[in-house]
């Protein structure tokens, strides 16, 4: 797996192999061409990003672009799911699910199951999460939470360019809607890809770095800043095995289940703010079923209860970092 | 000094730079044999055991558990009882005061490259440069990879090729029936892409059948054979595994399996099993490894049986006693041309867990032929 | 004006007969305790989903509201399936699961009533674009009602289908009330209809207490859809007999507006009446549909009654299609 291309273009790659796989694969949301209309360049942007860049002159009747009207076309997309093809719809900025959101709840999460079975959705909405560029209160939220919460959604987040492209193309090969949360910090981190295609499986979290001392359990941009603060803390002997949960909906409990058996100790890293949270889910999991294993409370280490400011120098403390996360580590260590 | 030898971290693999050391299987004062397991040393790519250099008694650990030491740094000293202690200390002194860590290469060091054999992609590496040319061949569902521990010592003075099989490593995943006709003629049509006309083959497991198959049509170009846990000399075969192995698709299922080819089980680590996994996962690998089970491996035994083969070119086995997947064939069966060996302790991946062994058995075998 | 054949004229008698039974008996029904949670009734507005149907095939798509019973009996699902659902009985079309808001049969087109107002209106344009792609001229039909016409979905739905040139219909249900509310109090134009040509598409008014209006209009609509002339929006005028769910005493009618609009205007009569003054089809054999219909529904309500609930294990099933 010599091969290295950045986390933007896996994810594009995915999309690409799949439409040539599979004619009913439709790309679309605002922008994902770009120029739909106007007098210059068709393609002009290939998303707000770039990451569907190429994808419209190579499939030109499968890639839309759509007004700005996210009731509209995320629900479009969801019916269009129901009636037989496999869209693959973009919700440009997850800030943006107010105002789609009861498509997503409660329309393709319950259709299989008010249906009596008879129904299936196959819907993938690819959406950015996540804060530190700078984009202020309602451009930097994760919200995987929210989605995570709600029953007949799955809930994908990859940390690499190998994952994004296995689990996007898993994503739109599952039969379930899926949330695909893309973190923006992360479309240019470079990693090895294999040219093929190739799925990972839901409910498969990843075991980053393993370690004896310690548990890390995270997903998203937090791996990295996991890892980083990992590094540090084995040059001072503490050993931490890091936990990419990869999906939150399903979940792969055992391997978190299985680290805490061994090391004792949990740091729990979440970008979300706090309340009802993937980290307040893992910690309520941990407590319920491995509490015998434990040897100090868990800790978290997430966002304060604030939306996420504009100030770079408030971003940087919204955003838990590497040093959090060490000292996090070592109270837990230090606990008697 | 001759009778006190210096341990040191090795280097498995072009990219391994460091090893941390994480079981002493001797302690000091124990003696030891040349071959035996000493260590285990863990880089983050493998997981695996560092071999004793030379008979004498351990006398020295520098290195303790835990220790994350550049390859080449000391990690141990075995010497004979006689040697006195205040010589070892200077000794050590010595080569801790001298010893610079290899830079490892810029890039990495020679890397693998792609050429194309009948219209599909085959990925090789080739190392070194010598009067003899090996081509060493893997097995099952592995990859060049698995002469991590082969290709470079024995690249120090011949030219090595090894190559990922078609469906295999980063080679095209694609097969038309997975009969072992197929593989041979990839690899011939590897030969010829790449110019080698003739060469010493190495293989292992599936990819030793796959020697003997191209020793039967093409023995011209077949300096001599080292089959090491070879498939193709008897029928039976751990049919369970390769079926299992196929099916895979998680690392608890796997994490089982893979412990079925070595007999220590310390060398199944996280990393093997999600190189593995990744491999698994690449779209046409299932069809592929279907296919060469259903080709090759009818009914639960091995198809196609070459043992009549033996006499064509000069050939040598090397079974580890321990093998769970091939269960190594009695002596006798053997034409008493061919030299047959059996590592103890040693389980399917023999040129893994004792590649000293192995390579010294190569090399001496390819010297003797002329 | 298409001429209907007796056989199309018989079909839609039964069909809007069997909406108008299904609905008299659940109210009814509801009445004693016997149906769970909530029931929005179509009685009344029998002439709309029946003349829109009646252009559609199994895989043309109708979205619905949460007075869907009409829109599912028009388009095909079965009512006995239908009653035991509404009972909250395994055998119902969705296993129990889905209850009187919710019932879909995908496999007729019907992609489920719904329980959300204006929910449905980016769905058909789903299925209408999806349509696109099966290149088979099918078409998506939207059913939606006053209230709902200011949703802001359906503003989403009527420009994006026009924007992309959808084989989709839309019907405004226009009963005269949202809930409690008054149409035209809360419609700020005079006409639903009026505002197609804000969203870039023809907009027609029909009576809907006549039923071959109504039918005229949709087959105008949905040929259009069909050829690819983009969509339509219908506004159907009619009114409901019963309340927005039943339970509503309705004061914020008019005192005996229901009973003069049953009298004067109701859609059944005035098929009757002029089916049979024309002489296309004889009184005889409506009686016959009307004695049918009733042995058909006293049949559904005896079996829903009778058939079992959902058994406990199947609160965790059909989540999802598998949860990995």
């Amino acid at each position: 797996m010599a091969r290295q291309i950045s986390y933007q273009q896996a994810i594009n790659e995915a999309l690409r192999q799949e439409m040539e796989r599979d004619p009913t694969v439709l790309v679309m949301g605002e922008d994902n061409a770009g120029g739909e209309g106007s007098p210059g360049e068709r393609d002009a942007w290939g998303g707000v990003l770039g990451v569907t860049k190429g994808l419209y002159p190579q499939f030109p009747d499968r890639v839309l672009d759509t007004p700005i009207s996210e009731s509209g076309f995320i629900g479009a997309a969801i019916g269009a799911a129901a009636a037989g093809m496999r869209p693959v719809a973009e919700l440009m900025f997850v800030d943006f699910m107010g105002v789609c959101f009861d498509q997503i709840f409660n329309q393709a999460a319950k259709f299989k199951y008010m249906f009596g079975g008879k129904a299936q959705t196959p819907v993938v909405i690819r959406t950015m999460v996540g804060a530190g560029l700078r984009a202020a209160g309602q451009h930097s939220q994760m919200l995987v939470n929210v989605f995570t919460h709600i029953p007949g959604l799955k809930v994908v987040c990859p940390a690499t360019p190998y994952d994004a492209k296995g689990l996007l193309i898993q994503s739109i090969r599952d039969n379930d809607p899926v949330i695909f949360c893309e973190h923006k910090m992360l479309y240019g981190l470079q990693g090895d890809v294999p040219e093929e295609s190739y799925a990972i499986p839901f409910g498969e979290a990843s075991v980053v770095r393993e370690g004896k001392d310690m548990t890390i359990v995270t997903f998203g941009r937090m791996v990295h800043l996991s890892t980083e603060a990992a590094t540090e803390l084995a040059k001072a002997g503490i050993q931490c095995e890091v936990i990419d949960l990869r999906t939150t909906s399903p979940l792969d409990e055992d391997t978190v289940l299985e680290s805490v058996g061994k090391t004792g100790r949990v740091v729990i890293v979440d970008e979300s703010n706090p309340r009802c949270s993937i980290a307040t889910d893992i910690s309520s999991l941990i407590a319920q079923k491995a509490f015998g294993d434990l040897r100090a409370p868990i800790e978290m280490v997430t966002a304060p209860h604030t939306p996420v400011p504009f100030a770079d120098s408030l971003e940087d403390l919204y955003i838990p970092s590497p040093a959090k996360i060490q000292a996090a580590v070592r109270r837990v260590v230090d606990y008697r | 000094m001759s009778d006190v030898h210096a341990v040191t971290v090795p280097k498995w693999g072009l990219s391994m730079d460091k090893g941390t050391v994480t079981v002493w299987h001797k302690q000091p004062g124990d003696p030891v044999r040349k071959g035996e397991d000493l260590l285990d040393v863990e880089s983050d790519k493998i997981a695996s055991v560092v071999e004793c250099p030379a008979d004498g008694i351990l006398r020295r650990h520098v290195a303790a558990l835990g220790d994350v030491l550049p390859v080449g740094a000391l990690l141990g000293i075995i010497a004979n009882a006689d040697v006195p202690d205040a010589k070892i200390d200077v000794l050590v002194a010595e080569f801790q005061a001298n010893f610079k860590p290899i830079e490892a290469a810029a890039d990495g060091g020679p890397k693998p490259q792609v050429i194309q054999v009948g219209g599909k992609r085959v990925r090789y590496l080739a190392l070194g440069e010598g009067a003899d040319t090996l081509l060493l061949i893997h097995g099952f569902g592995g990859d060049l990879n698995t002469w991590l521990f082969n290709q470079e010592p024995l690249a120090q003075s011949r030219t090595v090729y090894a190559v990922d099989l078609p469906g295999h490593g980063e080679s095209d995943k694609r097969l038309d029936t997975g009969s072992l006709d197929e593989y041979a003629a990839c690899v011939t049509g590897f030969m010829d892409a790449a110019g080698v006309r003739a060469a010493h083959l190495i293989g292992h497991s599936m990819g030793a059948a796959v020697a003997l198959r191209i020793a039967v049509d093409a023995p011209a170009r077949v300096r001599s054979l080292t089959l090491v846990c070879p498939a193709g000399l008897g029928a039976e075969i751990n049919i369970d595994y390769l079926r299992g192995f196929a099916a895979a698709n998680s690392r608890n299922q796997l994490k089982p399996l893979l412990a079925q080819l070595f007999a220590d089980q310390g060398l199944v680590n996280r990393q093997l099993i999600d190189d593995v996994l990744k491999y698994k996962r690449l779209e046409g690998v299932t069809e592929a490894l279907n296919k060469t089970i259903a080709a090759q491996f009818e009914g639960g035994r091995q198809r196609t049986l070459l043992r009549d083969v033996l006499d064509l070119v000069p050939t040598q086995v090397i079974w580890g006693a321990e093998d769970r997947i091939i269960p190594p064939q009695p002596v006798e069966s053997l034409s008493g041309a061919a030299p047959v060996h059996r590592l103890a302790g040693v389980g399917h991946m023999a040129h893994m867990e004792a590649p000293t062994e192995v390579n010294r058995l190569i090399a001496s075998f390819i010297a003797g032929v002329r | 004006m298409t001429q209907l054949s007796q056989a199309q004229l018989l079909q839609a008698y039964r069909t809007m007969r069997t909406i108008r039974e299904f609905e008299e008996r659940v109210h009814t029904e509801f009445a004693t305790g016997g149906i769970p949670g909530f029931v929005h009734l179509y009685a009344g507005e029998e002439a709309s989903a029946t003349g829109v149907c009646m252009q559609l095939r199994d895989d043309d798509y109708i979205a619905s509201t949460h007075r869907g019973h009409g829109h599912c009996i028009a388009k095909g699902v079965d009512p006995v399936e239908m009653m035991a659902e509404i009972y909250g009985k395994v055998t119902g079309s969705c296993r129990g699961k889905g209850g009187s808001m919710h019932i879909a049969d995908l496999s007729k087109g019907m992609m489920g009533a719904n329980g959300i107002v204006g929910g449905g209106g980016p769905l058909i344009c789903g299925a209408a674009l999806a349509a696109k792609y099966k290149k088979k001229g099918g078409v998506g039909v939207c059913f939606f009602g006053d209230g709902a016409s200011n949703q802001g979905t359906i503003f989403e739905a009527l420009n994006l289908a026009a924007v992309w040139n959808l084989p989709a219909v839309f019907v405004a249900e226009n009963n005269g009330y949202a809930e409690s509310t008054s149409s035209t109090w809360s419609v700020a134009c005079d006409n639903i209809a009026d505002r197609a040509s804000a969203f870039g598409m023809p907009g027609v008014i029909v009576d809907g207490f006549d039923f071959f209006a109504v039918h005229e209009a949709a087959a105008e609509a949905v040929r259009r859809a069909r050829e690819g002339g983009g969509p339509t929006l219908v506004e159907v005028k009619f009114t409901r007999y019963f309340g927005h769910f039943e339970g509503d005493a309705q004061t914020y009618r008019g005192a005996n507006e229901v009973q003069k609009l049953r009298q004067e205007k109701d859609c059944l009569l005035r098929f009757r009446n002029r089916v049979t003054s024309s002489g296309e089809v004889p009184a005889a054999e409506l009686d016959a549909i009307d004695k049918d219909v009733l042995a058909l529904i006293d049949r559904a309500v005896a079996q829903a009654k009778a058939d079992p609930k959902p058994a406990a294990a199947d609160l965790l099933t059909d989540v999802y299609v598998s949860y990995s």
